[in-house]
């Protein structure tokens, strides 16, 4: 059921200014709250959303419904570095597979997964419309083309600091 | 509003006001349409489609129990893709439910049974396709089994509109949908009052009762023990449902004797605590009313309440009555002033009581109720765990014969019996309080102006010249109002409040039997009224037993060693819950 728990450190000041942005207390605002709160933090900490309900008047219990039903809120940490592994059709002729192999062996995790030094989020997704590239992988906002598993490890480490 | 409509179902003409939806108006011609998240105390939610109906030039098939009738609507119940679609949707949830249905706590009491029977459900089709849940023990009072869930979402509406506790919750889409308490928490991790309600309104065996039924078998079976019963007021208007009696009938003698017939070595009655919290309770109010101290005061007997209390509104927990619950004030006599009496070692005593309630499974285990030296009361049996223990051990209970209570603590007067309706509490106070401020016979016995379903009832009582407000919720959200009231300084000037966890009170805690009947609350209601007109002692201070307690151990009521054996104090003992 997620990681979050209740024995978190969190900067609950950094929920202020989202707060502010949202006076008008209105059933409405679940989402954008939510939506703020993660951007905040990276992820849905408990003690973000403990303050959130008490925020907004709602159940915590609703909140954990709207925040597992939806795809774009997470409960536990996403890493510094996000990759998304490319496993659109033209990527997966050019062995795309291999690839990822190759990026959960040297991270540690599975797609889904944070490493636990919370360097990296593994994703993967189904085409970023750069075929021409494949197999391809973003790293943040930089594409990296026309991959072979040997080069995997020199990509990552550029991302060490 | 009042505008009537006319439509046509099955083709027979039915007029109803508009507002009304297919599944009532259907109701009103005999029609039954099967539903399976649709139930009386709830809204409607459309979730399990098995009420499904065709509306002649409609797009696709309607849920009955939410589609507001129009004029000229044309409906049909029973047409071949009708038939279909709710065979089809029964097929589906029974490929994802346990086919544990032998050794079910609701097996023959279970609505998905009951459809999939009467629909004529032959075959499965389907492979099971969600994941396996892990089974919820944590809490004292209920027993989670995600993994039969069919996700109705009865529990969660009525924690969340009746009870305004919101406990449970939908998590996940698709196959992993699960309904839960926040983050996976096991119900004694969250702000849940065990009232017990969402164990009676689930369709299916996913909330039941936890079963204690064979800690009370094993004290039975051992013969150094001496095993006393004690039944609540509203057991004996309830447990009859369980062997095909209609709701509302009283069986007392017949409960007693099939106790009895178990094995209890005594039997006695909740019904004379409940009198002995009158004289405490009545005793305590005049006190406060005259010293104007911690008013209003409010009742204290239902536990779900008082959890709630404690978890909700900690700063006022000055308003409730000190008196324990008549259960916990049983407890703590049986084991002293019972025991004296009848030369028993309390050690040796095992305390079980016949319950309507599920919080009183935790009630029992608190700290402060050990006032004896022991734990006051060992083992809660629900009501429903009752029933099953008498079939289970082969009590004919239609053939029993009536027998009367054990004496010294099995008399109880009328205004004890009706502790077990909304308003009763109050109603068996006014009694007492009346003739004790006035020193006159009461003109009439009933306040018949404080009865009734009405969620939150006031009125003023007149005590001979002392003007009170009193005030009567039933059910949390209820519940609630008041609390928010008094936190804005009680503008209403009540003076008195009883507050009890379930609606309609005790008659319909969470451990009474599960039934279909939509006015199952008012005739048990009545059961209990009719069983106090029908009793010679109807005021509680009029108990010659309670009369004994006081004037040979207890001395007088609020004296100190009532306040040592019968009052307690309030505080949160609920953890860190997620409120």
């Amino acid at each position: 059921m997620g990681s979050t728990s209740p024995g978190q450190t969190v900067d609950l000041t950094k929920l202020e200014p989202v707060f502010e942005k949202f006076v008008d207390v209105t059933k409405g605002s679940l989402i954008p709250v939510l939506q703020a709160a993660q951007d905040t933090y990276g992820y849905l900490p408990f003690k973000a959303l403990e303050a959130i309900a008490r925020h907004l008047k709602t159940p915590i219990s609703q909140i954990y419904g709207v925040v597992t039903f939806y795809a774009q809120f997470r409960l536990t940490p996403r890493g510094k570095h996000i990759i998304r592994s490319c496993q659109g059709t033209a990527c997966h002729v050019r062995n795309s597979a291999r690839i990822l192999e190759t990026l959960k062996t040297t991270l540690g995790v599975k797609p889904g997964g944070t490493t636990e030094d919370l360097k990296f989020t593994l994703e993967t997704v189904a085409c970023i419309g750069a075929c021409s590239l494949a197999p391809v992988m973003m790293v943040d906002t930089d594409a990296h083309g026309r991959l072979r598993p040997d080069r995997i490890s020199k990509i990552l480490d550029s991302y060490s600091n | 509003m009042s505008k009537n409509v006319t439509l046509t179902i099955d083709n027979q003409t039915v007029t109803v006001p508009a507002g009304v939806t297919i599944w009532g108006a259907a109701r009103k011609l005999g029609i039954n349409i099967p539903t399976l998240c649709h139930h009386f105390d709830v809204k409607p939610y459309s979730g399990c489609r098995v009420c499904v109906v065709e509306v002649v030039g409609g797009r696709a098939l309607a849920a009955a129990c939410s589609f507001p009738v129009t004029d000229g609507l044309v409906v049909l119940t029973n047409s071949p893709k009708v038939r279909e679609a709710r065979r089809l949707v029964v097929e589906l949830l029974l490929a994802n439910h346990p086919h544990e249905c032998l050794t079910c706590d609701r097996n023959q009491n279970c609505e998905l049974q009951k459809l999939a029977l009467d629909l004529g459900v032959k075959e499965i089709r389907f492979e099971k396709a969600k994941p396996t849940w892990e089974i919820d023990n944590t809490s004292p009072s209920l027993v989670r089994d995600p993994n039969k869930c069919v996700l109705c979402g009865r529990c969660v509406r009525f924690c969340s509109d009746k009870q305004t506790c919101a406990v449970y919750t939908f998590a996940n889409r698709g196959y992993s949908s699960i309904v839960t308490p926040a983050f996976g928490k096991g119900l004694r991790e969250v702000a849940c009052t065990l009232c017990g309600q969402c164990s009676v309104i689930c369709p299916v065996g996913a909330i039941t009762v936890k079963d204690d039924t064979e800690l009370v078998l094993n004290a039975i079976d051992d013969p150094e023990k001496v095993v006393i019963v004690q039944t609540a007021p509203s057991v004996r208007v309830a447990l009859g449902e369980m062997f095909g009696e209609a709701p509302g009938s009283i069986v007392t003698g017949k409960m007693v004797a099939g106790l009895k017939r178990l094995g209890f070595d005594k039997v006695l009655d909740t019904n004379f605590t409940a009198d002995v919290t009158i004289m405490e309770e009545a005793t305590e109010f005049l006190h406060r009313l005259e010293a104007n101290k911690h008013m209003p005061m409010i009742t204290s007997c239902s536990p779900g309440w008082i959890n709630f209390m404690e978890m909700f509104y900690p700063e006022l927990v000055e308003h409730h009555s000190s008196c324990k619950s008549p259960q916990q004030i049983f407890g703590a006599l049986v084991k002293t002033y019972y025991a004296e009496l009848e030369k028993i070692d309390p050690a040796k005593i095992v305390s079980v009581s016949i319950m309507p309630c599920t919080a009183k499974k935790f009630e029992c285990t608190r700290p402060e109720m050990h006032a004896s030296g022991f734990q006051d009361v060992d083992i809660v049996l629900t009501t429903r765990e009752l029933g099953k223990l008498l079939k289970s051990c082969g009590v004919d209970f239609e053939g029993l014969k009536p027998l009367p209570y054990d004496p010294v603590m099995g008399i109880g007067t009328g205004a004890a019996t009706i502790f077990g309706n909304t308003g009763g509490v109050m109603e068996a106070a006014l009694r007492t309080a009346y003739e004790v401020v006035t020193k006159k016979t009461l003109p009439a016995v009933e306040f018949t102006q404080i009865r009734g379903l009405g969620g939150l009832r006031e009125a003023e009582i007149d005590l001979d010249g002392t003007k009170i407000k009193v005030a009567i919720a039933h059910g949390l959200g209820n519940a609630r109002q008041v609390m928010e009231l008094i936190k804005a300084g009680n503008p209403r000037k009540w003076h008195f409040i009883e507050v009890m966890a379930c609606p309609g009170g005790c008659i319909s805690g969470g451990g009474q039997p599960i039934t279909s009947d939509i006015n199952y609350r008012a005739k048990r209601i009545r059961g209990l009224y009719d069983d106090d007109r029908h009793l010679s002692l109807r005021k509680s201070h009029e108990n010659p037993e309670v009369q004994a307690l006081y004037k040979n151990y207890l001395q007088k009521p609020g004296g100190e060693l009532s306040h040592k054996l019968l009052h307690t104090t309030y505080h949160n003992p609920h953890m860190d819950l997620y409120t």
